[in-house]
């Protein structure tokens, strides 16, 4: 198998919130992040049997202004379903998407996504079918909403993930 | 207390992004008024957590860079926790209706 570029990615994370936090790029603080980041690692390591080693992370890129457009999409939809209720109670309804991704932090990914997106939420995942259970606003075509999370959001986050 | 200025080129921004947050969150809050079941309601705030925070986030991130003179970017970390912690309510809320609805 060829080798793949892997990023620990627990700790890099905590390094920026770090900075973030503290709103500094100075040196001691970032030596305090980094100690921090490593010790917190270390200490979770015992709780968190599954590191996640994203590769590909490139990806994550095109990923988020995806989702960054469906969220102000589905925003504007959901307000107009909201001013419109008056008129018509928006069809709410379940479906289930059968999925190919195993990977559990793919899959928090994926339940970020959906329940960021207002219009779905996530309710439920039967771990040994693998079939999302996913809750829909304003049920019209079923078919539209499979392709979408499969495509848009399932596929990138496999080839991030696994 | 002295006015503190801030050039037009951040305040109008500013002040059209804080507007669309209210205002979404405004529709998302009135969701809960207007859709009739809990699982039509529950859809509706999800707007003023994503959009409305994010325009609200935006406007304080160009206001606060233009008062200190460079950017300042921090309040990215509260859009970071919000997305990590709003999808464990809206699942266990949506948990707790479909276990209380399974008949």
């Amino acid at each position: 198998m060829k080798r793949k570029l892997l990023l620990p990615l627990l700790p890099i994370v905590l390094i920026v919130v770090w900075l973030l936090l503290n709103d500094s790029l100075a040196a001691g603080q970032i030596v305090l992040g980094i100690l921090l980041a490593l010790l917190v690692t270390f200490a979770i390591a015992p709780l968190r049997p599954l590191p996640a080693w994203p590769h590909r992370l490139h990806l994550a890129i095109g990923l988020i202004f995806h989702v960054l457009h469906d969220i102000i999409r589905s925003n504007l939809a959901v307000g107009s379903i909201i001013l419109g209720a008056s008129r018509r109670q928006p069809r709410v309804g379940f479906m289930k998407i059968p999925l190919d991704m195993r990977d559990p932090h793919g899959l928090a990914m994926l339940t970020i996504i959906v329940t960021a997106t207002p219009g779905t939420v996530w309710a439920g995942h039967d771990a040994d079918s693998n079939v999302l259970t996913l809750h829909v606003l304003d049920l019209q075509d079923e078919a539209a909403w499979v392709r979408t999370i499969k495509q848009r959001y399932e596929r990138p986050l496999m080839e991030i993930f696994e | 207390m002295m006015a503190i200025d801030i050039s037009p080129w951040f305040a109008l921004p500013a002040a059209l992004l804080l507007i669309c947050g209210g205002l979404l969150t405004l529709i998302g809050s009135l969701g809960l008024l207007r859709l009739d079941t809990f699982y039509a309601r529950i859809h509706a705030p999800t707007m003023g957590n994503t959009l409305g925070t994010g325009c609200v986030l935006l406007a304080s991130i160009l206001v606060s860079s233009a008062l200190a003179q460079r950017p300042v970017i921090h309040e990215v970390l509260i859009t970071v926790f919000i997305l990590l912690t709003s999808p464990v309510t809206a699942m266990l809320l949506m948990r707790a209706a479909v276990f209380r609805n399974r008949d």
